[in-house]
């Protein structure tokens, strides 16, 4: 079978991408500095290195999974055999999970704006400049919004982990094998199966992998950073204050 | 398949729907439209190409694959996302019914006063369009029959996937004896495992839509129900008054 040079990725499937990080994108204003980075990083590391590259080194998985032998059938049912979800469909899930939490955020400022909408309009201020103004301002992360934010972290960091966790499993070591052995019916015995550009795809699921590794320090380092600051503000507003008592307070509020 | 067109399409029904209503809405859309997309249609993209029978027979693959492939899974849900997204359009149709309706007699009433300036009537013609109605009388109706819709579409797409494919676990192995097969055959289906994660994966979040729209729903009874009791119970006391 002649090799033939990597597909190009479907235009509809970027244009796709990118309304989806549009829709993430605008939760963007409410986040914190290191939320913006992790963004960033997630876009640029991981969506695009998928599309554009990954994404062409997967293309023909299947077609050029060759076996060793012309009974039909028993190069699909060694594909099948191990390769049960290719990696480029893990990863597509991954991005996509790990990146909901943030509209939970999203949802929670809306609702806390309808609140707000709803508090103008029955003191008076129910002027289009006011509304307008509860549109666009940068809401705190404070009170039950720390709260939400802290939790969309804790989702994002276990999505992520859950999903290496998966890779792992699924593809030991992570590395891509050069040859698989196959005696799946209907082989007529053991078979020799060559996986297609097993090296290029290794060193495309390291990267991603690398990439991920830093996601999740980065949502750590934004979890402390916040319970950092609300640590910070509590022991500025209430003078001299032990941890328990802050941690009691944060639980009450 | 322009999605985004669908999309532009259902944010406006978003300004009408309730909270649960713009749930379902990002699930809908992150969760089975981006997946169909991004995911599933590579999965089943060689699906023909790729389904082979132990056979040289001309014609015999083609035959079989179409014996056990009426639908394939990506159509089918495709036109699910179709029909499940067009109920929330008799929403958005009934709003603009009233909208018109308002901005006639808005401009009616303002004709016979003359002393109404134009500013004005523009203020109150661009406050009509950016309105939000409360979901009461028959908007209320057509949200409800909009959502029991939504329910019959996705319990009748999820009901023919059982049927047509037996389940929803994709087989390895089919064997097949139509003309012009020679006998009994072999045929082997691309990438059996992926699809039956994949498989697995709508229905359940198909599921979820499902609670989502049962939620709702009851929701909008609940507050129906309260609204006419508080409605009584206000009468009562403005009888009650009035008597006394």
């Amino acid at each position: 079978m002649p090799l033939t040079p990597p597909a190009e990725p479907d235009p509809e499937l970027k244009m796709n991408w990118a309304s989806f990080y549009a829709v993430i994108s605008g939760v963007n204003r409410h986040s914190t500095g290191i939320g913006r980075i992790w963004l960033s990083v997630l876009f640029i590391f991981r969506i695009l290195v998928l599309v554009v590259a990954a994404e062409s080194v997967w293309g023909d998985e299947k077609s050029g999974f060759t076996c060793n032998t012309q009974q039909p059938g028993c190069n699909s049912v060694c594909y099948d055999h191990f390769f049960p979800i290719s990696h480029i469909r893990l990863w597509a899930l991954q991005l996509i999970l790990v990146s909901t939490p943030a509209l939970l955020v999203a949802m929670h400022v809306a609702h806390r704006r309808h609140v707000d909408k709803r508090i103008y309009k029955l003191s008076g201020r129910s002027n289009p400049k006011d509304l307008e103004m509860i549109k666009t301002q940068k809401m705190k992360i404070s009170g039950a919004l720390w709260w939400t934010y802290v939790i969309s972290l804790f989702f994002r960091i276990g999505f992520e982990v859950t999903f290496m966790y998966l890779f792992y499993m699924i593809y030991p070591g992570y590395k891509m094998i050069r040859l698989v052995k196959c005696d799946s019916y209907p082989c007529p015995n053991t078979v020799d199966c060559f996986v297609s550009r097993p090296t290029e795809k290794t060193v495309f699921t390291v990267f991603m992998l690398a990439v991920s590794g830093v996601c999740i320090i980065l949502n750590i380092a934004e979890v402390l950073f916040l319970v950092g600051k609300a640590y910070g503000k509590h022991l500025h507003t209430a003078g001299e204050s032990t941890v328990g008592a802050w941690i009691q307070q944060k639980l009450c509020s | 398949m322009s999605w985004p067109i669908l999309y532009a399409q259902l944010v406006g029904v978003n300004r009408h729907s309730t909270s649960l209503g713009k749930v379902w809405l990002s699930v809908l859309f992150i969760f089975r439209v981006m997946v169909l997309v991004v995911a599933a249609e590579s999965v089943w993209g060689d699906e023909q190409s790729d389904f082979t029978c132990n056979t040289l027979q001309p014609g015999c693959e083609n035959v079989c694959y179409d014996q056990f492939f009426p639908v394939s899974h990506i159509r089918l849900w495709c036109l699910q996302l179709l029909f499940v997204s067009t109920p929330p359009l008799l929403v958005t149709m009934y709003v603009a019914y009233r909208n018109q309706r308002d901005r006639k007699r808005l401009l009616e009433g303002s004709g016979r006063s003359s002393f109404l300036s134009n500013k004005s009537q523009e203020e109150d013609l661009d406050t009509l369009k950016r309105r939000r109605l409360p979901i009461a009388g028959a908007l209320w109706w057509t949200y409800a029959f909009s959502l029991l819709f939504r329910l019959l579409f996705e319990g009748g797409f999820m009901y023919a996937l059982y049927v047509v494919y037996d389940g929803f676990h994709m087989p390895r192995l089919v064997q097949c004896d139509q003309w012009p097969c020679p006998n009994l055959v072999d045929c082997f289906v691309s990438r059996p495992t992926e699809k039956t994660i994949f498989t697995v994966f709508m229905t359940t979040i198909s599921s979820i839509c499902m609670v989502l729209n049962m939620a709702e729903l009851s929701y909008l009874v609940a507050k129906a129900v309260t609204r006419s009791l508080c409605g009584q119970k206000e009468r009562k006391r403005r009888s009650s008054r009035e008597d006394a």
